[in-house]
């Protein structure tokens, strides 16, 4: 199973999460330029944090035109799994491939510590290794992580079983001060429609060895594989 | 050659965190008679075109996919030919910006 993780200029994620996908995978992955126009080969994509184009006129604004967001778009139309990272969350939403937008945070603090998230829904193909309402420990890193959406897409998200992730306390309580940023219904990851490109603030990639103190963050990634295994996301192949 | 001049501010019912900040602040200033501030962006832009439609709609497109975020933000633009652009800055200068009102 082969990764892409695409570099934006001022991405600074990037290398962690190829270390996640190939030292702690073991799994083949390359960087791809944003200025490449195909991810063929590829079985799934990630788009890492950092601060494409200096965050300059909106978080991942500037970035959602790249050339390699055609083929981001078209990779996701097929069905394959594209996993979006903090400000990788921020491009999918300017994309359109997710829906809602970020606002500065709620504090206008950059928060950078660990969080807790519950699983809320743990059929996607990021979250299958997770248990139904598991919590997981995972640090955030942002100053515009506040999400936003009107009232009738959170409606659909929550309907849809789409909020995959909900900023908890440690015991899996959703309280407003275990909201880091105001998002609305503390969301803190939601999926697309078709369950295939994902979006979260908090950042697996920096949370999945022992060695590091925590690894609930290799769960995301290795749901992603065991999908791919069971040819769950792997539409048209 | 045209000059734009656009305004970017969130919708009413987006929470504005910069402009609650500000705001508060004011207020400890003891400016206690601030109800409200929104904080947004002003870009000015020179355009090559041939008359003020073509600008117009021209910038009109350019907020829309990319200058404003259409789910939380929303957009003014005012265009004059650039020297007259020049002089209306010049009198701004002076004290009084004519901000535009309402929703786009």
């Amino acid at each position: 199973m082969s990764w892409a993780v695409v570099v934006f200029p001022g991405t600074n994620c990037e290398i962690d999460c190829r270390h996640v996908i190939a030292d702690v995978l073991d799994l083949p992955v390359d960087y791809v330029w944003h200025k490449e126009r195909s991810l063929s080969g590829y079985d799934a994509v990630v788009l890492p944090g950092g601060f494409s184009y200096g965050d300059y006129l909106r978080t991942g604004a500037i970035a959602r035109f790249s050339p390699i967001m055609g083929a981001v778009e078209e990779f996701a139309a097929s069905g394959r799994p594209v996993l979006g990272i903090c400000n990788g969350f921020q491009i999918l939403l300017e994309a359109g491939l997710l829906p809602g937008a970020m606002r500065r945070n709620e504090g206008l603090k950059f928060q950078c510590h660990d969080v807790f998230l519950r699983v809320e829904n743990a059929g996607t193909a990021f979250t299958n290794r997770c248990a139904p309402g598991q919590v997981l420990r995972v640090p955030i890193k942002h100053g515009e992580g506040n999400y936003y959406a009107d009232q009738a897409t959170l409606e659909e998200l929550e309907g849809e079983g789409r909020v995959v992730f909900r900023y908890a306390e440690p015991d899996g309580t959703v309280s407003a001060a275990a909201n880091p940023n105001g998002s609305l219904g503390n969301i803190a990851g939601i999926v697309n429609r078709e369950g295939n490109v994902l979006g979260m603030m908090p950042h697996p990639e920096i949370a999945a060895e022992r060695l590091l103190g925590m690894e609930d963050g290799r769960l995301i990634f290795g749901s992603v594989v065991e999908s791919w295994v069971k040819g769950g996301v792997a539409v048209g192949r | 050659m045209w000059q734009a001049r656009i305004y970017v501010t969130l919708k009413k019912g987006v929470l504005d965190p910069q402009g609650r900040a500000i705001e508060n602040a004011l207020k400890v200033m003891s400016y206690g008679e601030v109800r409200d501030v929104r904080v947004g962006k002003f870009m000015v832009l020179t355009i090559d075109a041939p008359d003020r439609e073509t600008a117009a709609a021209r910038v009109e497109e350019m907020c829309r996919r990319l200058l404003a975020n259409p789910v939380i933000e929303q957009y003014q633009f005012d265009l004059a030919p650039q020297g007259e652009a020049a002089a209306a800055g010049s009198r701004a200068g002076t004290g009084v910006w004519n901000f535009p009102e309402g929703d786009a």
